[in-house]
């Protein structure tokens, strides 16, 4: 491959910011607090694995019902009027122009006790404690991520030329069937970016869970933000094994994607 | 049409970068200070600006950054080449840079004020000769409470965050040193020095605490009591102090087996570029009407005499903010432990919590 010369501020880039800091954490990882190479920080994190488990359960949930409600949204778009449809992204986006945290600052109100959600809920006789469990970091979580998976899978859907969709209920499908057999077929694409923009963040995010979650709810990230100031090896090397984990996922849902396209 | 105004706006932006850019360059000097977040008085609610008036008064340039806990502030020193001239470390973490030959000996003379500061802040145990800091600020621990949440009881001690009539409504630091200071004390350890055996004391007596618990927290407790979300919380008394003017059913207890006296100094770093900026940054800081409008911004204590006196009535007479010395005979201050005992802290402190 000839490197051409506009391509040079980017390769830079990647060198200063991908490739060393991932070299740093790889240094880190594979050597003890004297510099010494060896593998304590993998047994040390290895005390972390309840807790890793957790966060990928979480992410997958999350990735799951985001997708189960983004799903209808995105074709319910796609099939609009380009003016309709363009106000209604516009919609999505909106939220996402504030700040992440202030949009979780937004929810703690929401969800306190007696803030407004529970409020009308004891009007309706239920009294519940709606944060400070997993429940509220998984609602946060798909809060915060639903557009991630409603524009990819709107983009996508919204290339799937009408003349086919046409075709098929001309052959006698129903709707049920024009879904699976064309719809869902040519929307793969977009399924798998969708997925990879929300389970990737939502594994290793922070935060979120320290502000809706309660004393059980603590995610890798957190632990890798707590873990990282006392003991750098510890932290990178726990990085280190949630980078392989995504990969493999990443890889293993590309695979996946590969094999559908040919089939339809 | 799209392209005249993006020309226009591209152009007004280079303008009024250039602006921002030269109009630094009155300045003779500059510094680069690193200190707490949100903890300098800053112009609003009527204080004192206080870095804008230094920057008058001395014409020298404040660059102003901040951190929220002493291990950044630490990891920012000891890995990075990025130069401080003043910066304000904690109890401990002074300790610990002394020790490591980060900070600098300050001469006096070139900072007259620090010479007004409280005597019992001039022999600390992390500076017994008075050679490296000057103190700017300093405060307890202590308990909150929602009287309305608490039955008949009047908390007063620790022992209260283990109170099974408060299950579901009690908060705890999250901070390792915080909450394992309070469970030391419990224990019978002494929070100032420790081993790995009383570390693993405090977390035993941690994990009897942690199913009575509504969360480990920092700044959210401030929601969390002013919202009457959580019944008693430990934190620092000066913001339990903010936190009771803003909710009348709050209550502040200093907790009566003592707790942890925290003083915030200003140093000079080694490898400081401008210490004569430096000199005149900490003592300006010093100065005592300066330093009760950071006292009165911040609600901590000023370690500068005079200054409590020169403090708003409610603050100079809160005993939260001004514990007596009666109540600070029975207070510790945090000494700098190994790496290996504070790791080991760390760690049993996250696998307590996750």
């Amino acid at each position: 491959m000839r490197l051409k010369k506009p391509s040079i501020p980017y390769i830079a880039w990647m060198v200063i910011f991908t490739i060393l800091p991932i070299a740093l954490i790889l240094y880190y990882a594979f050597t003890d607090d004297r510099g010494a190479f060896g593998f304590q920080a993998f047994i040390n994190a290895f005390g972390y694995t309840g807790v890793f488990l957790k966060s990928l359960w979480i992410a997958f949930i999350s990735t799951l019902i985001c997708l189960v409600l983004a799903y209808p949204i995105g074709y319910f778009m796609s099939r609009q009027k380009k003016s309709v449809q363009n106000v209604l992204t516009m919609l999505f986006m909106i939220p996402m122009w504030m700040n992440f945290l202030l949009r979780i600052y937004a929810w703690m109100t929401l969800l306190q006790n007696d803030g407004p959600i529970d409020t009308m809920l004891s009007l309706l006789g239920i009294h519940t404690t709606l944060i400070g469990n997993q429940g509220a970091v998984i609602l946060g979580m798909v809060y915060e991520y639903l557009p991630f998976m409603i524009l990819p899978l709107y983009t996508v859907m919204s290339k799937i030329d009408t003349r086919l969709i046409e075709a098929a209920e001309d052959l006698g499908c129903n709707r049920l069937l024009v879904m699976r057999k064309v719809v869902l077929p040519l929307s793969i694409p977009g399924i798998i970016s969708g997925v990879t923009m929300v389970f990737v963040p939502t594994a290793s995010t922070f935060l979120v869970a320290q502000y809706l979650g309660g004393t059980d709810d603590l995610m890798i990230g957190d632990v890798i933000d707590k873990i990282f100031w006392s003991d750098h090896n510890t932290g990178s090397a726990i990085a280190l094994v949630l980078m392989v984990a995504i990969l493999i996922f990443l890889i293993i849902l590309n695979l996946f994607g590969d094999e559908e396209a040919i089939a339809a | 049409m799209k392209k005249t105004i993006a020309l226009i706006l591209t152009i007004a932006l280079a303008a009024v970068s250039c602006a921002v850019f030269t109009s630094c360059s009155g300045y003779e000097g500059e510094i680069n200070v690193y200190n707490w977040g949100d903890y300098i008085a800053d112009g609003s609610d009527d204080n004192l600006d206080t870095i804008a008036k230094f920057e008058e008064e001395y014409n020298i340039k404040v660059n102003y950054t901040t951190y929220e806990t002493n291990e950044e502030l630490y990891s920012i020193l000891s890995s990075s080449n990025s130069q401080y001239d003043v910066i304000f470390p904690s109890d401990y973490m002074v300790e610990k840079l002394i020790k490591e030959d980060r900070l600098q000996k300050l001469n006096r003379d070139n900072i007259p004020n620090s010479k007004n500061v409280v005597e019992k802040f001039k022999k600390m145990s992390y500076d017994p000769n008075y050679e490296y800091t000057v103190p700017y600020s300093w405060n307890v621990t202590g308990l909150v409470y929602n009287k309305n949440m608490v039955g008949d009881k009047k908390p007063d001690s620790w022992t209260y965050l283990w109170d099974k009539d408060f299950r579901g409504k009690i908060l705890q630091f999250n901070n390792s040193r915080d909450a394992y200071a309070i469970a030391m004390q419990l224990c019978g350890v002494n929070p100032e020095t420790y081993t790995k055996s009383d570390i693993d004391k405090a977390t035993k007596k941690l994990k009897e605490q942690k199913p009575l618990l509504k969360k480990y927290v920092m700044d959210q407790v401030f929601n969390e009591m002013e919202k009457n979300q959580s019944a008693i919380a430990p934190y620092y008394a000066g913001d339990v102090f903010t936190m009771m003017d803003n909710n009348e059913d709050l209550v502040g207890v200093l907790p009566k087996e003592g707790s942890n006296l925290f003083v915030d100094n200003m140093c000079i770093p080694k490898n400081a570029q401008n210490v004569s900026g430096a000199e005149k940054f900490i003592d300006f800081m010093t100065r005592v009407d300066v330093s009760a409008a950071n006292s009165e911004y911040i609600t901590y204590a000023s370690p500068v005499k005079g200054a409590r006196e020169k403090s708003y009535k409610e603050l100079r007479e809160s005993e939260l903010v001004y514990p007596s010395d009666e109540y600070l005979e029975k207070c510790y201050t945090f000494r700098d432990v190994d790496k290996d005992v504070y790791t080991y802290m760390q760690e049993q402190f996250v696998k307590l919590m996750s």
